[in-house]
C-alpha cells in the first residue's frame, strides 16, 4: 500500500497549485495579526541540495501565483510564462523559481475572500496589510521550504515594492534583488487614481460593506471602472494612440449616444468586465491600500538610503521611458539611495511604447538583462 | 584578456588589485570586465548610452545609466579608491567640476583626453583653416560629442590651479606610450593620475 505523502515532503511542498496553511499568528504593521496565514503558491524548476538556487518571484497588484503555469479561471499562459521555464532568462532548469500569490490577494492565500476562523469570509474583518505584511507571509513560506538565502528576489510594480521590502527587511536572505518598472514610495498621483478605483467598488450597491460574499452579487460593474481607471496609467499616451487612436468601433459613424463608439471605450469595458471575473472587490480595495501605505523611507527616518545601510544584496534596477505611473525618476531616487549606502547597484531606463505595461509585454532588452542579472550572481 | 584600447590598458595596468573603481562613462564594460577578471577589482561603471548600459548588464557587470554632468553628485565622498574617466572629458559641461567631482567620490581619479594640440590638430587647423577630423579626434564639427576640447597643457594648468597633485602622467602617440618631452606637441593621447 503507497504511503500518504508526509506533509513536508518535496512533493507537497514543492509544484504548480501548491496551498499551505501556516498556524501564525502573523504580526501585521498596523497592529493587529493574521491567523491562520494562508499562501498559495507555484514553484518550478529544483531546488538544490544546498538550497541556494531559489529564485523567489514577486507578483504585481492583479497577478498571482501562476508567474509560468495557465491561469485557472482565463486558461491564459502564466503572467511572465515568456520570461520563466527552460532555457528563459529566469531559467527553471538551473532555478526553482517560487511565486506565491500576496496575502490580501484572490487567489488561495489569505484574503478578504477567504475563511475566517469562525467560517465566514473575512471581508472587510480582515486586516489592513502592508507591502511589509506580504512580505513577512512570504519570509514564512520560504521558511518552509527550507531555504535560508534567496539566490535572486526579482520583481515588477507592486512586485517591485515587495523586492525592494524583502530586501530592506531580511538583507542577510536575498543575494541579488531586481525592481523592474516600481518605485520606493507612492506619490500623491498613485494613491489618486488608486482612490479613484477604490470610491467607484464602494459606489457599487452590491458591495454592501464588502459583504457580498453570500449571494454572489458581486460589485462587477464598480470593479471594472476601478480596472479601467487604473489600466489607462498602465498605458503608454502614444500606446493608446497607436492602438485606437479615434478609431470607431464597428461602426462608420458616431452614434450620438453613449454606447462605446470609440474603439478605446471598448477596449476599456472589455478590460473592466473581464477583470471582475477574475478578481475580488475587496481584494483590490486591500492590496491598492498597502500599495498606497507604500513608502520604505518612512520606516527609515525619511531617509531611503538607510534602509539599505550596510547591505550586500546585488540590486539591478530597469524603469520604461514611456512609463508615467513609475516613471524613470522614481528608479533613479533608488539608485542614488543604493549609491549612497555603497550598494552594488545596475540601473538601465529601456526603451518601450508599452508604458508600464511594457515589463510584461515582449520586450527583448528587459530579457537580456534579467539574463545578465541573474547569471551575475555566479550560479 | 581581450585587447583594451591602449590608454584602458595603462589604466588597467596600475589599478591597484582588490580596489574599488567607477568607472565613468565605462561605454560596452571592456575596462570593467578585465580589472573584475584580472585584478579581483570591484568595478562600478556609470553610462549615458541606454544600449551600451543595457549591454552591460546582460553581461553582469554592475552599470547605472547615468549623466556624468549630473549624476555624480549622488555618490558619498571617498566611496571609491579610483574613478575613472577615459575619453570622456572633453564632453562634459563643465569639465572642471566633474574632476572636482572624480577626486569627491574616488581617492584618486584617472583622467585621459584626446590632445587638441597634437600637431596633426595644428596642422589641420593651421593649413587646412578648418576644424580637424584626425584619428584621435575622427567626426566632424557639426556631430561631434566633444564640446570643450583641451590641450595637455590646458589640463596642466587647470589642475594646478585647482591644488590637485598629479601622481603619474603617461602620454600616448598612434597608440604607443611616449615621454612627457613635448607631449603637449607630440602626444594625440594624455592621460593623468590624479589625487587631492
Amino acid at each position: 500500500m503507497p504511503l500518504a505523502p508526509h506533509p513536508m515532503s518535496d512533493d507537497t511542498l514543492f509544484g504548480i497549485n501548491r496551498h499551505i496553511v501556516l498556524p501564525g499568528p502573523l504580526a501585521l504593521d498596523g497592529g493587529q495579526s493574521l491567523a491562520p496565514v494562508e499562501i498559495a503558491y507555484e514553484t518550478h524548476g529544483t531546488l538544490n541540495a544546498d538550497a541556494s538556487n531559489a529564485i523567489l518571484i514577486c507578483h504585481a497588484l492583479t497577478m498571482d501565483q501562476h508567474v509560468a503555469s495557465p491561469h485557472p479561471i482565463t486558461g491564459k499562459p502564466g503572467w511572465w510564462a515568456d520570461m520563466v521555464g527552460p532555457g528563459k532568462p529566469i531559467d527553471t532548469d538551473r532555478f526553482c523559481v517560487i511565486c506565491p500569490n500576496v496575502i490580501g490577494s484572490c487567489l488561495g492565500s489569505s484574503g478578504p475572500e477567504t475563511l475566517a476562523p469562525d467560517g465566514q469570509p473575512w471581508a472587510m474583518r480582515f486586516p489592513v496589510i502592508t507591502i511589509r505584511d506580504m512580505v513577512r507571509a512570504q519570509a514564512m513560506l520560504i521558511d518552509l521550504l527550507g531555504i535560508q538565502r534567496l539566490y535572486a528576489v526579482i520583481g515588477g510594480s507592486m512586485g517591485g515594492m515587495l523586492t525592494l521590502s524583502w530586501a530592506a527587511t531580511y538583507p542577510e536572505r536575498v543575494a541579488a534583488a531586481m525592481v523592474v518598472a516600481s518605485t520606493a514610495r507612492h506619490s500623491a498621483q498613485n494613491i489618486a487614481f488608486h482612490e479613484t478605483g477604490r470610491q467607484a467598488i464602494m459606489a457599487d450597491p452590491n458591495w454592501r460593506g464588502g459583504d457580498y460574499y453570500a449571494d454572489g452579487k458581486t460589485p462587477d460593474a464598480g470593479l471594472a471602472v476601478a480596472r479601467m481607471a487604473a489600466h489607462i496609467t498602465y498605458m503608454s499616451e502614444q500606446g493608446l494612440t497607436e492602438k485606437f487612436g479615434r478609431r470607431l468601433q464597428n461602426r462608420d459613424a458616431k452614434t450620438f449616444g453613449f454606447d462605446a463608439d470609440f474603439q478605446v471605450e471598448s477596449y476599456l469595458r472589455h478590460q473592466g468586465l473581464s477583470f471582475t471575473d477574475r478578481f475580488d472587490a475587496n481584494s483590490y480595495l486591500y492590496i491598492t491600500r498597502a500599495m498606497d501605505y507604500w513608502d520604505l523611507a518612512e520606516d527609515h527616518g525619511g531617509v531611503l538610503a538607510n534602509a539599505f545601510k550596510g547591505t550586500k544584496t546585488r540590486f539591478c534596477l530597469v524603469s520604461f521611458d514611456t512609463d508615467w505611473l513609475y516613471p524613470t525618476a522614481e528608479s533613479k531616487v533608488i539608485v542614488h539611495a543604493l549609491n549612497a549606502a555603497g550598494a552594488p547597484v545596475s540601473f538601465v531606463e529601456l526603451a518601450s511604447p508599452f508604458g508600464h505595461d511594457a515589463f510584461l509585454m515582449d520586450t527583448p532588452d528587459l530579457d537580456r538583462v534579467i539574463d545578465g542579472f541573474v547569471k551575475g550572481g555566479g550560479l | 584578456m581581450t585587447a583594451l584600447r591602449p590608454d584602458l590598458a595603462i589604466i588597467a595596468q596600475h589599478v591597484a588589485p582588490g580596489s574599488r573603481v567607477l568607472d565613468v562613462g565605462c561605454g560596452d564594460g571592456a575596462l570593467m570586465e578585465a580589472l573584475r577578471l584580472d585584478k579581483q577589482v570591484d568595478a562600478r561603471g556609470m553610462e549615458l548610452n541606454r544600449d551600451k548600459v543595457a549591454n552591460c548588464m546582460a553581461r553582469g557587470l554592475p552599470v547605472i545609466q547615468g549623466d556624468a554632468n549630473s549624476d555624480l553628485a549622488d555618490y558619498p565622498d571617498a566611496a571609491f579608491d579610483y574613478a575613472i574617466l577615459s575619453q570622456t572629458l572633453q564632453t562634459t559641461m563643465r569639465p572642471d567640476l566633474v574632476v572636482e567631482q572624480l577626486l569627491r567620490i574616488g581617492r584618486q581619479a584617472f583622467v585621459s583626453f584626446p590632445n587638441f594640440a597634437h600637431w596633426r590638430v595644428r596642422l589641420a587647423l593651421f593649413w587646412g583653416g578648418r576644424m580637424p577630423v584626425t584619428r584621435s579626434l575622427p567626426i566632424a564639427w557639426y556631430e561631434t560629442e566633444n564640446i570643450h576640447h583641451v590641450t595637455v597643457d590646458d589640463f596642466r594648468a587647470l589642475v594646478k590651479e585647482r591644488g590637485i597633485t598629479v601622481e603619474r602622467e603617461w602620454f600616448l602617440s598612434k597608440d604607443r606610450e611616449i615621454g612627457a618631452a613635448g607631449a603637449n606637441l607630440r602626444a594625440d593621447h594624455a592621460m593623468f593620475l590624479l589625487r587631492r
